[in-house]
């Protein structure tokens, strides 16, 4: 295949001038950091207060966390983007449609695609709260409300303390399915890491280059990533208990 | 004798198939061994390359693709060549060209310098304008009532980086939103995101086609650019362009192409049966005079 190879081509100027293409990249770098790591403190919230909700001895919470679950668990993220992006502005009175679609399009794209990541995962996130949860003997929450706590406080001092720290490694796949996942942003035209690259391809005909520099980065934010969490693990790691080690 | 005759036959034919297969060489040698031709096309390009009611794909460049096809079937003596039809984007056509996976993109690529170190253009087919689509009613009439505004282009064309330049070079304040095909960048237009629409006019004329209200839209402004389309191939094999252009030559100097234009862009389309009433360009009329593979400044 006669491709021409040409690296320098990142720190050549872009046609606008303001930047190198490398510069591109290092934005599109930044939109997909704040993107995930917005998206995955939400999803962190949401799935903790659903997947407590999944386990608990009430109809109505245990019931709606569930449907919660099942809708955006069992559909497929890029469905889910376009309806955030482009369906839900048309359901919603003209009057709130309208002024949504009035704002900067770079918002518009940056919170649709930051709702919508986050439930995604949240959903992800919800089941293995759940599972953890389960996970313990009924006799852990049995001891906490004899011993007289309500059954929040037997949750909040008793049973999450050690069901997080069990699923703390699932949570890790999670936390970096969630930068992968946000690649689909690209699709509607947020200018992140993907797209930063894709753009490239176009400005510069050079694709090899393009996507190798963009899969480099996306590794190297997992691998930060990786380590950090490994560090969570250990350090909130407590003896005797299981996936507590020594 | 007999024996001399049968020898000096085969010895014929040994060296008549030899001396072809030797000749052929590059994306015809492929086409050859495989018996395949494979073909790149768009999904959204009306009226150049697009999905009729049926998934079939139609168009002014598949028409003409499908002219290439029967050169090659023709000059290579393969009445039963397979044909493969392989969708690509703005921004995959070059990289599929490049690796093999299509044989030939005819859609609506604007030959330009970038791009001819990657891949190779056939002789100019269409010649388009970089213009704007905006509703009747927006007060929209050239590229400088978009300050400030909303506006959006199709990720990867040359539409997207002119409108960039121009914002940057100006300091106009415009929010260029970037989607990824021609058909959701209309959408983004007729659900009101974005004021007008910069593309090739003679593709605006085809979304404005398939639009809801046709006469709601009006394609404005003077060209920002003119820009010649061709159709993509790998790079160094002589072989295989030189049969392209021949075939475009063939069909531009002997007016089928004319016909086929005025079938596309002057009478009623798919899917909508609406005619693009978008007239033949004189820089268009001048690429059918003279065809040639030379890119716009």
């Amino acid at each position: 295949m006669n491709y021409h190879w040409d690296w320098a081509i990142f720190l050549a100027e872009t046609p606008s001038g303001s930047t190198t293409y490398l510069g591109w990249l290092m934005s599109g770098l930044e939109v997909t950091l704040a993107l995930s790591l917005s998206a995955w403190v939400i999803a962190l919230i949401v799935g903790l207060f659903m997947g407590v909700f999944r386990t608990v001895p009430n109809r109505w919470l245990s019931g709606m966390a569930t449907v919660y679950v099942e809708v955006f668990r069992n559909t497929p993220l890029l469905v889910q983007l376009f309806i955030w992006y482009f369906v839900l502005p048309e359901l919603v009175p003209a009057s709130i449609g309208d002024a949504y679609k009035a704002i900067n399009p770079f918002l518009q794209q940056f919170l649709a695609a930051m709702l919508c990541l986050a439930l995604f995962t949240g959903a992800r996130v919800c089941e293995q709260v759940r599972s953890g949860i389960n996970s313990l003997s009924v006799g852990q929450k049995n001891a906490g409300l004899a011993l007289g706590f309500t059954l929040p406080q037997t949750y909040r001092y008793v049973i999450l303390p050690i069901a997080i720290r069990i699923i703390l490694p699932p949570l890790t796949s999670e936390f970096l399915n969630i930068f992968k996942n946000s690649a689909v942003a690209s699709t509607i035209g947020l200018l992140e890491l993907a797209a930063q690259g894709r753009q490239l391809v176009d400005y510069t005909a050079q694709p090899y280059e393009s996507f190798i520099a963009v899969t480099v980065l996306f590794m190297l934010i997992n691998t930060v990533v990786m380590i950090l969490m490994h560090r969570v693990e250990a350090r909130v790691r407590v003896p005797g208990h299981s996936g507590g080690g020594q | 004798m007999i024996n001399h005759r049968l020898l000096a036959i085969t010895a014929c034919l040994l060296f008549s198939t030899s001396a072809l297969a030797q000749d052929l060489t590059g994306t015809l040698k492929k086409i050859k061994d495989t018996n395949t031709i494979s073909l790149g096309h768009r999904e959204s390009s009306i009226p150049f390359s697009y999905y009729n009611d049926q998934q079939q794909v139609i168009g002014y460049s598949q028409e003409l693709m499908m002219k290439v096809v029967a050169a090659v079937k023709k000059d290579l003596k393969l009445p039963k060549l397979q044909v493969t039809m392989t969708p690509v984007t703005s921004q995959n056509r070059i990289s599929l060209v490049q690796n093999g996976t299509v044989d030939i993109a005819c859609g609506s690529a604007t030959n330009n310098l970038e791009r001819q170190k990657q891949v190779a253009f056939s002789d100019t087919i269409f010649v388009i304008g970089t213009r704007l689509l905006t509703k009747k009613d927006s007060g929209i009439k050239d590229f400088a009532d978009l300050a400030g505004k909303n506006v959006v282009t199709t990720a990867g064309t040359t539409s997207e980086r002119l409108l960039r330049k121009l914002n940057e070079d100006k300091k106009m304040g415009m929010n260029i939103i970037s989607a990824k095909d021609h058909g959701e960048a209309f959408l983004t237009l007729e659900t009101g995101r974005a004021v007008a629409f910069m593309m090739d006019d003679a593709l605006l004329a085809g979304q404005r086609a398939n639009a809801k209200h046709p006469k709601d839209w009006i394609i404005v402004g003077k060209p920002m650019s003119n820009e010649a389309y061709g159709c993509m191939m790998r790079k160094d094999d002589p072989e295989f362009k030189a049969l392209v252009d021949k075939t475009f030559a063939k069909v531009m100097k002997s007016g089928e192409a004319a016909k086929i234009y005025k079938k596309w862009f002057m009478s009623p389309v798919p899917p909508k049966g609406m005619n693009l009433d978008f007239p033949m360009s004189d820089d268009m009329k001048a690429a059918f005079k003279n065809p040639n593979d030379q890119a716009f400044p």
